[in-house]
Formats: structure tokens, C-alpha cells, sequence
């Protein structure tokens, strides 16, 4: 480490300057961005790190689910094996068995990953985007618009989120859509309050009032200013709430709503039809239970470690 | 106003008019939490308190005064801490006292101001309450008595119209009468030692010579001694009997506060000097700071922690740190002290 | 030299509403309420004043990121308080302003290089992007890699250095400087006291420092004004006003501020004001100082608010009897914690 060598004593000018910081200019030219330094730190939380497996783990077999299994989903080939009274555990053929209907229980579950992060994903976009709008539009524009959209959150918000979905998912028929737009509809108040929230603590900070001062217009501190800074908490709210938003797909299909075709592969589904086979294939459910508690925990757990390396406060 | 000493909870006893009454040898506070790298906050801090006496820890951010004070206090966390060394009150061992023995000392031998009474505050209790806790804990008075002693202690410290205060929340009270209520907790149970830790820094500058004229009253009244933690040399010159400059943490100069004003030895305590602008320094004259920042330390273990921003660096300050010794009547941490005339030159406007 | 910023009347006051329903406006917190003063080019004008005086809002108000509810305020011939939309924001080039916190001031997700170069690009002013980074690094003291980092990478001394390197980047003629320096370590604080003196000199820039530490605003001010609950109490001459202050808060906040000099200390006459400062919503009648000074004289103190009027060639000071009390033919007078704390209210 270089440090300069103070100048002879006599008055001083504000040119004769500190030099390097121990350490950090040395290492590099690029500067570190928030997002450079949560990674830095992300990659040494074990928590973020196991988090990130389980969801890695999940997206990829969601995604690469045809090339997992050499079996269709939902084909209920092996009906002739199922009996009232019993169905067929580990063989040869199938690693973990059949299910009631005579399918392979692997690659349902396999494939339930697959139906799981569709859901998941498109409903947490729909929330997220028209959330998002919204709360900037409450938090950017003030008055009677934002008293206007807040009251409409407000009112969803007094709704559990499973029961809100529930009812769009009720009112609007029993298909693959309406699930992901009920879903979907039940985040839009949670996003719309987290923009609006950082809108409105953003509009009274200080570099604000300095890009207000610099002269830079209105539209363009929104879009270089407020919203960056308001990226960061989003991607952590959507993370968590994709947690939720597979945990409520499962549950809704459980519930009977949503995809009606049996074929489809699906963990809530497959909890239905584990019910009363309960004793004798207890696998049938403690299997997709399990995976949809374990994806929903990967996505917290990295949800959580994301927020905690992005918030400036617990940097250095 | 007359001030009765209750007897029920009586204070430790003084062992002799000689002894000091804190006494801290060597202490070292380090943090460092599963694998991170340690820190050594504080090192080799060592210095006596007697009885009455007014004593000034000077430091800016990072020099490790706070945490002095507060391991000395025992509120430093104990997790992920570790704290050496000795530190005694009075000839007993603090750091090694049970929680339940130290909360008794705390408050009632030793009390603590601190910097923002908006935080030391409870903000949902009521003044009177916060006030009335303490007389509770440490005296065992009774409701009516403790109410009676707590309006006598805010009119002590100042604060008009006190029955009408003690029902009022700390929101309602400007900064400098928080300041007030926080001091008047402190001398509730009028310890023997008073520890102030930047009292008046969140305070306006009027503010801070009403609330500093009060401490300065208070303490004489009661004998009790003053540990002053600030960075603002002034406080200190108008305060202090002794003086303890800190950087990084360690204590760089000791002194009365008359040596170390008319000659300060270490380039730290110089610069210092001569870079706080004045209002008796001509003007139109270019200040003269100290370069570099206090972010830029060599670590104790290599060297002098202040030679990277050092006039009087030599060689010797970038490998070998120097030790605190006692050089005339002050004790020195430093290989290439200021000399008579460079001291003057910082002395002199 | 002529005035190139020149205020007048100027008024900024914030409606306190109440209701349930219809928000009715119920009063105002008068947080300036009558400040008049000229800065001549290429001079500071030092603006000092305790928590509540409203200082800072005047700094804000100058630059219209404060409303003005009334009062003209002309900068480099135009009057700023009736500018609006586009105009405004390219007047804004000839301002700018220095904030207290540079953490704050500076947006954590923008690289230094973005920070300094956003108001040339937001107003539409060609530049080379290295050589320009490059040159105002250079001013103010910062090595060219710091051009890629980002704020918190910085210690606090050199984010108020970027901070002052954004606000020069579009060569402004009027700068406010809001508290520079009091967010930072005292041994820091010369550093960026000396470099605003020589950028002043080097670009011909005027100065407004506002600032609550005495000792700062006399180092680096041509002119001082006191303030005190929205109106200024006194003004002059740096030399001058330090020497002889005339206006009895002027005497009290000197006498206030500790001196790192243990025989000034001992031997200096404290003027201790008693009690709090009374609330902006509710100033007293008459002289707003009245309440704490302890050279209050009934008759006209309590009801006459005084104006600032100038009582030697340069120097004006807002009180009755200012003449009176620097010639001693008033004595001090003890002031009752009671009546100084009348008008506080916690709002």
C-alpha cells in the first residue's frame, strides 16, 4: 500500500489530499455496486447459499422435467396395479412407485415442479407489474389517486390472501387462468404498497432534493432515481412471494379450483388424491407435501439472505 | 433546596482519600463475530479517576472513546465481545461483577449521560415514571416520596414548573430539557462518578453552555467525578482537570489540561489544535488540517496507527509502534514528538 | 462589484391544517418571515443561526426547492420566486447547493462518474465524459479512479468533495453551501473549508454558508448574519460582527461556543440564555427575542418588533435599544426560566 507523504508543514490547500483508502481502491477500477457487493456477500451466507441450491435444484428440474423421466406425466399407464387397498411402492420400474391413478410417482412429481413454477412465476409477474404500476402511480402522483388506489389496497389487503384468491378464482371458472390471475390479483396489493411505501420515503431523501436542485426533470429522478433504489426491495418481496404464491397454487388445486384435466401433473392435486390412501401410501402425500415445503423454503431462505446483503445498512 | 442523602442503599464505600476512584489498567475491547476478522476497538487504555476529579477523553470517530465508556459500564454486548484487562471502582473488580451486582453500581455508584436523550429516553413512559424507577430501585422510597424527590431533582437540573413535567411524555420536551431529565436520572442517586458521553454534541451551541454550565454545577455540588467523553477540544478546556487524547483506539497523549493545551507533544493532538477553526484565530488565514482521514490507520500491530497522516513520520512510526511512556509530566505514544518550538507554533494565533 | 444575489421581503411560510374532513388551515409555522440582504459577486455571505431559526429553509427557498410564500429573490438579475416549468429548471444551472449529509445527498446506485455528469446531460450540455470526470476530480482533490466507484466506498470527507464537484460540475455562479462541514470529523473539516475558499477563488463563485458553528462561518465569510426564529438579528462585517456584536442573542451565541484555549475559557463572561427557543408556529409578539433577552426593556421589546436597521456603516442589528446596550446604559437582567419557556410548544 502506497501513502503519499504529507507535504512540508505550512498552510494547506484542499488539492493535498487524502490517498487511497487502505484497500478498496487498490483492489479494483470497477467500482462496487450494491448489486456487486450483495453478491459478495450472498456468496458467503449459508443460508443464501443453501436457499439458492433448493431453488436452482427446483428451476432446473421444473425446466429440464421431459429429460428427468423417461415416462409421460399423468398417463395412469399402470392403473392395473392400483388396488383399492394398496398401491405399488419402489420397483425397478419406478423409483419411487405409482400413485393412486396408476402413474409414475416421479415423474409427477417431476412435472408438479414444472406446473408449480409456471404458476408461481406468471402469477408473482402479474402481481408484481400491476402492483407496481399502480403503487407508483399512488406514490408519484399523490392526491386523490393515491387516496383513491390505497383504499383498494387497503380493502384487499383485509382479505387473507388465500381466501381473496379463492373467490377471483371462483368467480372466474375453473382453469389453468383463473388460478394464476387470482394468485396473481392477491400480490398486486403487496407490491403496490412496497413501490408506493418507497416512493413516498425516497421523494423526502436527499438526493432527491439534490437531483430536484440539479435541475433534472421530474420523470427522469422517477425513473434514474426512485425507481432503481426501489428494484432492489422488489426482487425481494417477489422472491418471498413466490414462496407463497407455490404454497396457494397447491392449495387451490387442493381446493378443487384450478386445472380440472387429472393428466396434468400437480403437487396440490396430488395431495387431493392422496387423502384417502393415507394409510396404506402414506408416500403419496408426504412426497409432493414435501416438495412444495422444501421449494417454498428455498425461496425464503435466499429471499431473505437477498434482502439482508442489499440493505445498506448492514454493509462493512 | 435541601438534598438529604437517603440512607436506605448506601454507596460503596471510599477506601481512602488517595485511592482513586476508577481505576482502568490495560483495557482491550475486541469484536469479532465467527470468522470476520477481529477488531481491536480499544487497546493498552489505562488511566486513574480520582474523587472530584474532572477527567476528558478526546477522540473523534473511531478513536474508541465510546466504547471505553461503555465497557467500563459494562453495557457492551457479550457475544462476539471480548473484554481485557482490569478496571476497578474503588478497589472492586467491575468487569468480573455478576449482571445483578453491576446493575446495582450502575446508576447508583457510577451513572452515564448520554448523547441522544431522544433514544435514552423511554418514549412511551412518562418522565416522572423513568425518574421515579430509579429512586424505586436504588432507595426503595414509595410512590409519594419518589414524586416528591424526582420534582425536586428536575427544578435541581433547571426544568420549570416540574410537577407539571414529570406527567409529560419525552416528546414534549425540547432536546436541551431531555438533556436536562437524562442528567437529572443520572445524579438521582448522586454516584460518586458521572460518565458523560458526548452531552451536548446533538445540542445547540446555546443549549450545550446552559446544559454544561449545569453538569459543571451539579458535580461540584455533589463531589462527585466527571468522565467527559467528547471531541470538541473547547469542551474540554473549559471543563477538565486532566486530559486523555485517544486515536485508533489507543490513548496517544495524557495530561493535565493545562500542559497539554500550552504544549501539545503529539503531532495528533497538534494538528488537532491547529486545524478547529476559532473564534480568536485571525482571519483570512488558510486553516491548516490534518491530510487524510481517520479511515486511513496502519493497524497498531505494524506501526503507528496516525504515521500515514503524520508531519513527523519517520521511518521508524511505519514498523515499529510506539509505546505510551511518560515523558516529563505527561505520558506519550509517539517516536518524533513535536518539539518546544513546533508547539508553540501550534500554540500561538 | 454589484449584488448578484439580492433578497427581499421574503417570506416561507408552511400551513399547519387540522380537521377531519375539510383540512382547514389553522395556522403557519413561520419559518422565515421577513429577510432582506444583498451578497456581492465573488462573496461570502455567512448565514448563522441555531436549530429552528430557519436558516436551512432559506438556503432551500433561494433555490425554490423550499416554497416562497412571498418576498422576490434575484439571482444574477432575475427574480427566482416567479420562475416556473422550464424556466426554472434552467436557471437552476446558475445555483446550486452543497447539503449536509453527503451520504445522503448522493444516490447509492449511481457510480461518481453518473453522479457529476446527470446535470450536464439533464440540460442538454455537450462534454467528454473522461476530461470532464477527469478535470472536476481534480478540483477537488479526488485521484481520476474514483470516477467508477460508488458512494459508500468513500469516507465522509471525500463524499462531501463529490458532492461539491456535482455541484460545480455546470459551473454555477451562486452556491449554497448547507452545513458543509458539520457532518463530518473535526480533523476533516479544514480540508473542505480550505478547498471551498479556493474553488471560490479559482471560479469566481459567491458564496452562501449556512452554518450553526460560529467559529466555521468566520473563517470562511466576507459577511455575517445572525438569525433568530426567522428573521435576521444582526449583520456586518465578519471582523466587525465577531468584535462587536450588538444584538443580545448575537452576544449570548458568541459568548456560548467553547474555545480550545483553557485561559480564554477561564476567564470569559458567559452570557447564558435561559430556556428553550420558542415554537415557529407561535413566535412571540413584538420582538421575537424578547422572551430570553436579558436586556429586555417592557415598554417597546414586548410589543415593537424591531427592524433591522443599520447602526454603523455596515452593520445593522434588529433590536431598540442596541445603541443603548453597547454604550452600557443597560444592564443585563436575569430572565426567569418561567417566562423563557412560556411559548414552547413540542411541534
Amino acid at each position: 500500500m502506497t501513502i503519499p507523504l504529507p507535504p512540508s508543514r505550512g498552510p494547506m490547500t484542499g488539492a493535498d489530499l487524502e490517498g487511497p483508502e487502505s484497500g478498496a481502491f487498490e483492489e479494483s477500477e470497477r467500482g462496487l455496486s450494491l448489486w456487486r457487493g450483495a453478491w459478495h456477500r450472498l456468496r458467503r451466507n449459508p443460508t443464501a447459499i443453501i436457499g439458492a441450491l433448493i431453488v436452482l435444484a427446483f428451476v432446473i428440474i421444473a425446466l429440464a422435467a421431459p429429460l428427468l423421466t423417461q415416462y409421460e406425466p399423468g398417463s395412469a399407464q399402470w392403473s392395473g396395479q392400483v388396488t383399492p387397498t394398496s398401491v405399488p411402492g419402489p420397483s425397478a420400474e419406478h423409483l419411487l412407485g405409482l400413485d393412486r391413478f396408476g402413474s409414475d410417482l416421479y415423474t409427477q412429481l417431476i412435472f408438479g415442479a414444472r406446473q408449480s413454477l409456471i404458476y408461481g412465476v406468471v402469477s408473482t409477474a402479474i402481481g408484481l407489474t400491476v402492483g407496481s404500476l399502480l403503487g407508483i402511480l399512488a406514490g408519484g402522483l399523490g392526491g386523490w389517486v393515491d387516496t383513491a388506489i390505497m383504499r383498494v389496497v387497503d380493502i384487499m389487503l383485509s382479505i387473507p390472501s388465500l381466501l381473496l384468491a379463492v373467490s377471483i378464482a371462483a368467480v372466474l371458472g375453473q382453469n389453468a387462468y383463473s388460478v394464476m390471475i387470482a394468485i396473481g390479483a392477491a400480490q398486486v396489493p403487496i407490491f403496490a404498497r412496497l413501490l408506493r411505501g418507497s416512493m413516498l420515503s425516497q421523494n423526502k431523501s436527499d438526493y432527491v432534493l439534490a437531483a430536484n436542485s440539479l435541475g433534472i426533470r421530474r420523470s427522469r429522478i422517477i425513473t434514474g432515481h426512485v425507481v432503481p433504489n426501489s428494484i432492489g426491495p422488489t426482487i425481494v418481496q417477489a422472491t418471498l412471494n413466490l414462496a407463497t404464491a407455490i404454497i396457494e397454487v397447491a392449495a387451490l388445486s387442493f381446493l378443487g379450483l384450478g386445472e380440472s384435466d387429472p393428466a396434468v401433473a400437480e403437487w396440490g392435486r396430488m395431495l387431493v388424491a392422496a387423502q384417502d390412501r393415507f394409510d396404506a401410501a402414506p408416500q403419496l402425500a408426504i412426497l409432493p407435501g414435501a416438495a412444495i415445503a422444501i421449494t417454498a423454503l428455498g425461496f425464503t431462505l435466499f429471499g431473505e439472505a437477498l434482502r439482508e446483503a442489499l440493505d445498506p445498512r448492514t454493509r462493512r | 433546596m435541601s438534598e438529604e442523602v437517603l440512607s436506605t442503599g448506601s454507596h460503596t464505600p471510599d477506601s481512602s482519600g488517595s485511592e482513586p476512584l476508577l481505576s482502568v489498567k490495560d483495557l482491550s475491547v475486541t469484536f469479532g463475530l465467527r470468522g470476520k476478522r477481529a477488531v481491536r476497538a480499544v487497546d493498552e487504555v489505562s488511566f486513574d479517576i480520582r474523587p472530584g476529579e474532572h477527567f476528558g477523553l478526546v477522540g473523534e470517530s473511531g478513536s474508541g472513546k465510546s466504547v471505553t465508556s461503555l465497557a467500563i459500564m459494562g453495557l457492551l454486548p457479550k457475544r462476539g465481545v471480548k473484554v481485557g484487562g482490569e478496571v476497578k471502582y474503588a478497589g472492586r473488580s467491575l468487569l468480573d461483577l455478576s449482571k445483578k451486582k453491576m446493575s446495582e453500581i450502575r446508576g447508583r455508584d457510577i451513572a452515564m449521560v448520554f448523547q441522544d436523550p431522544m433514544t435514552s429516553l423511554n418514549p412511551v413512559v412518562p418522565i416522572g415514571t423513568q425518574l421515579g424507577e430509579i429512586l424505586e430501585r436504588h432507595f426503595g422510597l414509595r410512590k409519594q416520596e419518589s414524586r416528591d424527590r424526582s420534582g425536586d431533582l428536575l427544578s435541581r437540573v433547571g426544568i420549570p414548573d416540574p410537577v407539571r413535567r414529570l406527567k409529560e411524555y419525552p416528546h414534549q420536551l425540547s432536546g436541551g430539557m431531555r438533556q436536562r431529565v437524562l442528567i437529572a436520572m443520572a445524579l438521582a442517586c448522586e454516584p460518586r462518578l458521572l460518565i458523560a458521553d458526548e452531552p451536548t454534541t446533538a445540542l445547540d451551541v446555546t443549549i450545550q453552555a446552559q446544559v454544561l454550565e449545569l453538569l459543571k454545577e451539579l458535580v461540584a455540588d455533589t463531589d462527585a467525578a466527571l468522565l467527559m467523553i467528547t471531541h470538541d477540544l473547547g469542551v474540554v478546556a473549559g471543563l477538565c482537570d486532566k486530559v486523555t487524547v485517544m486515536y485508533g483506539g489507543r490513548i496517544v497523549e495524557a495530561a493535565d489540561r493545562d500542559t497539554l493545551f500550552e504544549e501539545p507533544k503529539h503531532p495528533y493532538t497538534g494538528g488537532l489544535l491547529e486545524s478547529i477553526p476559532r473564534l480568536d484565530t485571525p482571519r483570512g488565514v488558510p486553516l491548516k488540517p490534518i491530510p487524510g482521514s481517520p479511515t486511513q490507520m496502519l493497524p497498531w500491530s505494524e506501526g503507528c496507527a496516525f504515521a500515514p497522516r503524520c508531519h513527523n513520520r519517520l521511518d521508524v512510526c511505519m514498523t515499529d509502534p510506539p509505546h505510551l511512556e511518560p515523558v516529563g509530566d505527561r505520558r506519550l505514544r509517539c517516536h518524533n514528538p513535536l518539539s518546544a518550538d513546533e508547539s508553540a507554533e501550534v500554540v500561538s494565533l | 462589484m454589484s449584488a448578484l444575489v439580492s433578497v427581499r421581503g421574503l417570506k416561507v411560510h408552511f400551513p399547519i391544517r387540522s380537521g377531519l374532513v375539510f383540512d382547514r388551515q389553522i395556522g403557519a409555522v413561520k419559518a422565515v418571515d421577513g429577510v432582506d440582504f444583498e451578497i456581492e459577486e465573488g462573496k461570502t455571505l455567512g448565514l448563522v443561526g441555531e436549530s429552528g431559526c430557519g436558516k436551512s429553509t432559506l438556503g432551500r427557498a433561494l433555490l425554490r426547492l423550499a416554497p416562497v410564500t412571498e418576498g422576490s429573490v434575484v439571482i444574477d438579475g432575475v427574480d427566482v420566486a416567479t420562475l416556473k416549468g422550464e424556466a426554472l429548471r434552467n436557471k437552476r444551472q446558475d445555483m446550486q447547493m452543497v447539503f449536509q449529509d453527503p451520504l445522503a445527498s448522493l444516490n447509492p446506485r449511481q457510480s461518481v462518474s453518473t453522479i457529476l455528469t446527470e446535470p450536464l446531460r439533464a440540460h442538454g450540455i455537450a462534454y467528454d465524459e473522461k476530461t470532464k470526470v477527469k478535470d472536476l476530480l481534480e478540483k477537488v482533490g479526488l485521484p481520476s479512479s474514483a470516477a467508477q466507484k460508488y458512494p459508500h466506498e468513500f469516507s465522509g470527507g471525500q463524499r462531501q468533495r463529490i458532492g461539491i464537484a456535482r455541484a460545480i460540475a455546470m459551473e454555477p455562479k451562486f452556491v449554497i453551501a448547507d452545513e458543509p462541514v458539520s457532518a463530518l470529523d473535526v480533523s476533516i473539516q479544514a480540508q473542505v473549508l480550505n478547498l471551498l475558499e479556493e474553488l471560490q477563488k479559482d471560479l469566481g463563485l459567491t458564496y452562501l454558508v449556512i452554518a450553526h458553528d460560529l467559529a466555521v462561518v468566520r473563517h470562511v465569510s466576507d459577511e455575517v448574519a445572525v438569525m433568530y426564529l426567522g428573521g435576521i438579528v444582526e449583520q456586518a462585517d465578519a471582523d466587525t460582527l465577531y468584535a462587536e456584536p450588538m444584538h443580545p442573542y448575537t452576544k449570548a451565541l458568541m459568548s456560548a461556543v467553547p474555545v480550545p484555549d483553557p485561559a480564554v475559557e477561564a476567564r470569559r463572561e458567559r452570557i447564558l440564555l435561559t430556556g428553550d427557543l420558542p415554537s415557529p408556529a407561535n413566535p412571540p409578539a413584538g420582538c421575537r427575542f424578547h422572551t430570553r433577552c436579558p436586556f429586555r426593556q417592557e415598554e417597546r421589546c414586548d410589543t415593537e418588533r424591531p427592524a433591522l436597521l443599520e447602526v454603523s456603516p455596515g452593520h445593522k442589528v434588529a433590536c431598540h435599544y442596541a445603541k443603548e446596550i453597547a454604550a452600557g446604559a443597560i444592564q443585563p437582567h436575569a430572565v426567569a426560566p418561567e417566562e423563557a419557556d412560556l411559548t414552547f410548544d413540542a411541534s
